[in-house]
């Protein structure tokens, strides 16, 4: 099983340095994990290093291809409010 | 504050910028020991009186970030957005240098290089160290300073020692992790994530470890603070006793920038930000505390020129590439115009001011006349010298009796250039005039009929008769014109409802 980087990272570059087992790797249009090389840092930290320092929420999947961090748990803004105040925006 | 009578006592204020172009009795850099003030005195971002003369560029090397604040929003990236930490271009070290070596041949009066993002530097310590390792070999003559959230600092101090790097500024929003939990939402310490509370007593700690490490080295330290209403605006006083106890030099407090559309927490959840008004007056008890800056414009973290002037676009990557850069030869020619801005600043320390004479003169009289504030449109040089219609921002001052001094800086059409993507229908000049409130006069070289009559609406009085002149005199001479004719007995007429 392998985490695994989305289109909606922003290239920040903070995970890259983190992983023990250099799996991630500069890309275009955004950062990529070598599915062979993640040992979702089994054995290493209690908790998988890319995901806990990211700061896109979606930008990283799981092994089980579920979003590590989920609308809301990094901003604190409820996903309600956000979509609502997208909405008005785009009503101007 | 009390009066100042210029070249009364040169040898007490000797190199300091005690006259002319600062013109303020309140001087913030006469509390400082020589050494400080004279590692400050050139510093456009530290320095009132330097940045009419002198310029600072940041390079946008430092990506990642180790913490989140809530009024930042690390997916923004928009050429429309001039808040700090928002840049476009990110560069790695060997382009940041060849940038920085391109700006300083053609722009002589940038002296200082900052890395303050667009993440946190000390959290990229390899892409921070190795640009400033190259700089401080290469263009000697280039001052290098460093922002930083804190949390990676302590760890970070003996390097920065190392590179000989005497400016670091801190973010300091808090001192009491109740707070911080309303303002940081995590911090990655240990290799962890960590939330709320737990999270901002780690960041504060790291801080004040940072702080007090930076000044047991003899480095400069700078406190920044961003004002959130209703959040940190009382706590504020309190971290200003806290750092100004602990050694930094400087306490910068910011407004919160907050719009649903930057899509930070802050923004989104319909958090304020602070009047002028708010600011001011923080601003103000905050410096019965400790010396306090005012004049940052919250520049945008890769800008290049002058303070509140971008020049960026002349030096974007692909058109530095072409350049061909004999930093020998610039070097030499920049301190040929270092040599002649010093000369000019001292000329001007050393001119008797017939403004403060006037206004010494308006004291005598013993008529007690109010405080009144006015904005100047200028585009660099100390000097009263913009079109209204042509100014991104106006500078601030106040003007007593006792003395003129330099308040704020308000952006005009703030960030965004966007019109209609951005705001509402409200036009450009109406909302210009808006952000003027609570001034009485704008002073600028020259003014147009429409905003004229809009600004008179609003009990602006425009000025264009003092254009070329030093700041601090042209403020001084329109308020004795204003006391003269007996405006400044009575407390202002309010002509519009103030927030
Ligand atoms: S889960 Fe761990 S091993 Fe896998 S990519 Fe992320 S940091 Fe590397
Ligand atoms: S930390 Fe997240 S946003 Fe940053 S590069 Fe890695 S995956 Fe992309």
């Amino acid at each position: 099983m392998a985490y695994s980087i989305i289109e909606t990272c922003v290239n920040c570059w903070a995970c890259e340095p983190l992983c023990p087992s250099k799996a991630i790797f500069e890309d275009r249009p955004h950062f990529r994990i070598d599915a062979k090389k993640c040992t979702e840092c089994e054995g290493e930290f209690a908790d998988p290093q890319c995901a806990s320092i990211c700061p896109i929420e979606g930008a990283i999947l799981n092994g089980l291809a579920e979003n590590a961090n989920p609308p809301g748990s990094l901003t604190g803004i409820p996903p309600e409010r956000m979509q609502a105040a997208m909405a008005e925006i785009q009503a101007r | 504050m009390e009066l100042t009578v210029l070249g009364q006592d040169a040898s007490e204020q000797a190199g300091g910028c005690s006259s002319g172009s600062c013109g303020s009795s309140g001087d913030q850099m006469s509390h400082l020991p020589d050494e400080i003030r004279k590692k400050v005195e050139n510093h456009p971002c530290y320095s009132e009186e330097a940045h009419h003369h002198f310029a600072r560029m940041h390079v946008a090397v430092a990506p990642a970030c180790n913490i989140q604040c809530h009024y930042c929003n690390r997916k923004y990236d928009c050429a429309n957005e001039s808040r700090p930490g928002v840049v476009s271009e990110l560069l790695n070290p060997d382009q940041a240098v060849k940038k920085v070596m391109a700006v300083a041949a053609n722009i002589p009066q940038m002296t200082v290089l900052g890395i303050a993002g667009p993440g946190d530097p000390l959290a990229n310590p390899e892409r921070t160290f190795d640009t400033f390792q190259q700089l401080t070999e290469k263009a000697p003559d280039i001052k290098l300073c460093v922002s930083t959230n804190g949390l990676a600092l302590p760890a970070q101090v003996e390097e920065l020692s190392k590179h000989n790097i005497d400016h670091v500024t801190i973010t300091i929003n808090c001192v009491d992790p109740e707070i911080g939990a309303k303002i940081y939402p995590w911090v990655f310490w240990n290799n962890r994530r960590i939330k709320g509370k737990k999270g901002a007593k780690i960041l504060i700690r790291q801080q004040q470890k940072g702080l007090e490490m930076l000044v047991a080295k003899g480095i400069l330290v700078k406190v920044n603070s961003v004002m959130i209403p209703g959040v940190n605006d009382e706590h504020l006083k309190e971290v200003s006793r806290v750092v100004k106890e602990k050694g930094a030099f400087l306490h910068n407090v910011m407004p919160l920038i907050a719009e649903a559309e930057h899509g930070t927490f802050y923004g989104v959840m319909g958090q304020r930000g602070p009047t002028h008004d708010e600011l001011q007056v923080l601003q103000d008890d905050c410096s019965g505390d400790m010396n306090m800056m005012r004049h940052c414009r919250q520049c945008r973290a890769d800008a290049v020129g002058l303070l509140g002037e971008d020049r960026g676009d002349e030096f974007t990557m692909d058109k530095i590439e072409d350049m061909d850069i004999d930093y020998e030869a610039a070097m030499v020619a920049r301190a040929e115009v270092h040599a002649q801005i010093e000369k000019e600043r001292e000329a001007k320390r050393n001119a008797p001011s017939q403004a403060f004479v006037a206004l010494a003169d308006l004291q005598q009289s013993g008529k007690k006349t109010r405080p009144v504030l006015m904005a100047v449109a200028t585009s660099g040089g100390g000097v009263v010298n913009q079109h209204f219609g042509h100014a991104t921002e106006f500078l601030i001052y106040e003007a007593s009796p006792e003395d003129v001094r330099f308040i704020s800086h308000r952006k005009v059409e703030l960030y965004c250039s966007g019109g209609d993507t951005c705001g509402d229908a409200e036009t450009a000049l109406q909302k210009n005039i808006r952000t003027l409130e609570g001034c009485e006069a704008v002073l600028c070289s020259k003014i147009g009929y429409e905003p004229w009559g809009l600004l008179e609406e609003a009990g602006i009085q425009p000025n264009g008769e003092h254009a070329m002149e030093p700041i601090e005199d042209a403020v001084a001479a329109v308020y004795k014109e204003m006391a003269d004719g007996g405006l400044l007995d009575e407390p202002r007429q309010v002509v519009a409802a103030t927030a």
